[in-house]
């Protein structure tokens, strides 16, 4: 009974971390159709924010070893959004809008991107990086004598959570992500309509941008921090969405929890190479038989 | 009309895959040191750059730290030594390139290099085509006995073999196997498991998981389940981040679950994080700790060349004494010649940090100190048991009976 609970956690705990890595590529790849293969480097840098505040902001901010070590983390998670989007705006305004429409040359110039992003983390130093975790994350919640949930886990469930009900607030709620919206479904129309469709673009590929970083800022809880952590999940990434369907976000979640959940119950009857392979097995059978995802969009084309 | 824009759209892809593969290639290129009449050339062959470039770089600091130190008393035959550096880029056919340009191109007299057994095998045949000569500096699976290669890390019964050993003497008999998915880790559990099985001990569990991945919750479900006494891992480069980090998430700590490490030295400490590994265990032949007047010596030359940050770790040390015996069986050869070398290596020694190292003339490995060791609190390593002398290389675990099985070289064990 344990261990059941224990591995529906385990999966819920990957899809959300896969979900973290997804949203922002949901965002650029689902809503923009840009294929956007510097987003795993988008996660890299918000890892990387995250390890110099701690590395250099943390003492001024708190005074070296004080109790708010927690609120430093926190605070480094927005910056990381906000870092990881402003770096996302500038590369859309000086690079990605001369390629719309145009989804393989976007895939190229970004990959290129991508390898620019990690020489330049390499650059300044190859090796991996350490960041500490908070102390009220370091632990496990027993809520049963043998059911240990650790504490970073159960944070970043929380954190995706949060990301989601945010954006929804943000896409349904404010007058910018209705003008997103607008622009995402019918473009033309909104720009006659007076829908400043440039600035909606730069605003929607900042957004995807920073969601990145918000990913990175939470797998520095988990994992190692260095030039090559996007490449380990931006394939992830990438099957979410698809999986999910292109363009929809209730699907993008869907499909995260149920790779997650999948994986952790695969990997648990067969090995860890094994169950992977299987996941990746089951996707491509469920997009043989439903090309368009989880969640089709409808569309009038 | 729609064919053109097709083509033109082609054409722009197929430049731009080409000016990228122009771009990565010409980083590659060679560091050469230009040269001084009357020098021998000595090729160094690690990634500089990728993934392996975190541990490679520096084994290639301590062998060129030799290399100068050899060429200060005077060098080889009355000649300096001429490193010339090569970039391995964590790529197994880019070894296998350089490989090639150095012993064809630059005529090399030895190469030093190489850290994983993907790219020792990926030269291994360049070398023994062309009849090279490679000095391979870091702790490897065994059963392999190249004629043109010096093995100066560990073999399996001087790592792994006595390791298993240690823990059965310390009453740790249930075994959970843990390594990443690839040769070295899947081959050194093949002995692992036979061994066990003839110690008395029993193996509770083996898992592996992608090279580089971060992701260990199911597997911490299944050790949860298994309850072993202790876990020997054979994880190697980033997942050992992710494994010890999530290993003290889901509540253990070295007394309530010790690990047994046998990739993880004072470098890697510092970038999994010594708060993760203090009390864990290692095996190895050398540390940084290690009491001889060789290596308190060696470690100060290092650390005044390279910074007072810097640590000295297991592979470095044998890539550094693996150019002292390759210079001394080249001063009792009087050549630099492939075959003379080979010729007069057997029994050469060397006083190294480690302690005494001498060649195995039988199968060009090294006879070293085996050391246990526990990771301290400063990120250090001390040593909680050792060999009382160097053991004698055994590649193919012919001196085992247990190891009956295991495959054996051709033409059988002597």
């Amino acid at each position: 009974m344990e261990s059941l609970a224990l591995q529906i956690f385990n999966g819920l705990s990957t899809g959300s971390i896969l979900l973290l890595a997804a949203l922002g590529l949901a965002f650029s790849f689902g809503l923009m159709k840009v294929i956007n293969m510097a987003h795993g480097e988008f996660i890299m840098i918000g890892a990387y924010v995250t390890y110099f505040f701690q590395a250099f902001l943390a003492v001024p901010l708190r005074g070296a070893q004080g109790p708010k070590e927690g609120l430093v983390f926190l605070l480094s998670i927005g910056a990381a959004f906000l870092i990881t989007g402003l770096v996302g705006f500038l590369l859309e305004m000086t690079l990605i809008r001369r390629l719309y429409g145009r989804p393989l040359d976007t895939l190229l110039a970004t990959w290129g991107v991508g390898l620019i992003l990690q020489q330049l983390a390499r650059s300044y130093d190859s090796r991996n990086l350490p960041v500490t975790s908070p102390k009220w994350l370091v632990g496990a919640w027993m809520a049963t004598p043998d059911l240990a949930l650790p504490y970073k886990r159960l944070f970043i469930i929380a954190l995706a959570v949060i990301c989601v009900v945010l954006i929804y607030l943000f896409l349904y709620r404010t007058r910018n992500g209705r003008r997103i919206r607008a622009a995402m479904q019918g473009r033309e129309m909104a720009s006659c309509l007076g829908v400043a469709t440039r600035r909606v673009d730069a605003l929607t590929f900042a957004l995807g941008a920073g969601l990145a970083g918000v990913a990175g800022s939470a797998l520095t809880l988990i994992g190692q921090i260095g030039p090559q952590l996007g490449t380990t999940y931006i394939v992830d990434a990438f099957m979410v969405v698809v999986l999910g369907g292109v363009g929809s976000l209730p699907g993008t979640i869907l499909a995260s929890v149920l790779i997650g959940v999948f994986n952790s119950f695969l990997e648990m009857s067969t090995t860890a190479t094994l169950g992977k392979v299987l996941v990746f097995v089951l996707i491509i059978a469920f997009l043989q038989w439903k090309p368009q995802g989880l969640v089709a969009l409808r569309t009038r084309s | 009309m729609k064919l053109q824009a097709r083509l033109t759209q082609a054409t722009r892809i197929v430049f731009a895959l080409l000016f990228m593969m122009a771009v990565s290639m010409s980083s590659l290129s060679a560091i050469t040191i230009t040269a001084q009449e009357e020098t021998i050339k000595v090729g160094i062959l690690h990634s500089l750059s990728g993934t392996m470039s975190i541990s490679e770089v520096t084994v290639k600091d301590s062998t060129l730290m030799a290399i100068e130190e050899i060429n200060a008393k005077g060098g080889v035959l009355g000649k300096k030594l001429e490193p010339i550096i090569e970039d391995g880029a964590s790529n197994w056919d880019i070894f296998n390139e350089k490989a090639k340009k150095l012993l064809l191109q630059d005529k090399v007299a030895v190469v030093f290099g190489c850290w994983t057994s993907a790219s020792r095998k990926a030269v291994k045949s360049t070398f023994e085509d062309n009849n090279g000569l490679l000095f391979y500096p870091v702790q490897y699976e065994g059963l392999e006995q190249s004629p043109n290669i010096f093995y100066t890390g560990a073999t399996t019964n001087q790592q792994i073999v006595p390791a298993v050993e240690y823990l059965i003497k310390e009453g740790k008999k249930k075994v959970f196997l843990l390594g990443s998915d690839y040769v070295f880790p899947r081959t050194s559990n093949t002995i692992i498991k036979e061994q066990l099985k003839a110690l008395g001990g029993e193996t509770v569990g083996e898992e592996y998981v992608p090279l580089g991945g971060t992701e260990f919750s199911t597997i911490l479900a299944k050790i949860r389940e298994a309850k072993p006494d202790v876990i020997f891992n054979t994880l190697n480069g980033d997942s050992n981040v992710a494994f010890f980090k999530q290993f003290t998430d889901a509540g253990y700590t070295a007394e309530s679950l010790p690990t047994l490490s046998v990739s993880i030295a004072e470098e890697e400490v510092a970038s999994i994080g010594v708060e993760y590994l203090e009390g864990h265990l290692v095996a190895w032949n050398y540390y940084q700790t290690v009491d001889t007047p060789e290596n308190t010596t060696f470690v100060a030359a290092f650390k005044a060349k390279y910074g007072e940050n810097r640590v000295t770790s297991d592979p470095m040390e044998a890539g550094y004494f693996g150019v002292y015996l390759w210079a001394a069986a080249v001063e009792k050869a009087g050549s630099v010649e492939v075959d003379a070398v080979k010729a007069a290596a057997g029994g050469i020694t060397f006083a190294a940090p480690e302690g005494t190292v001498t060649i195995d003339g039988d199968n060009q490995h090294t006879y070293k100190t085996v050391r246990i060791g526990i990771v301290r609190e400063d990120g250090l390593i001390d040593t909680v048991w050792a060999t009382e002398a160097p053991v004698k290389p055994d590649p193919y675990l012919c001196t085992y009976e247990w190891a009956a099985a295991l495959p054996k070289p051709e033409g059988g064990c002597k």
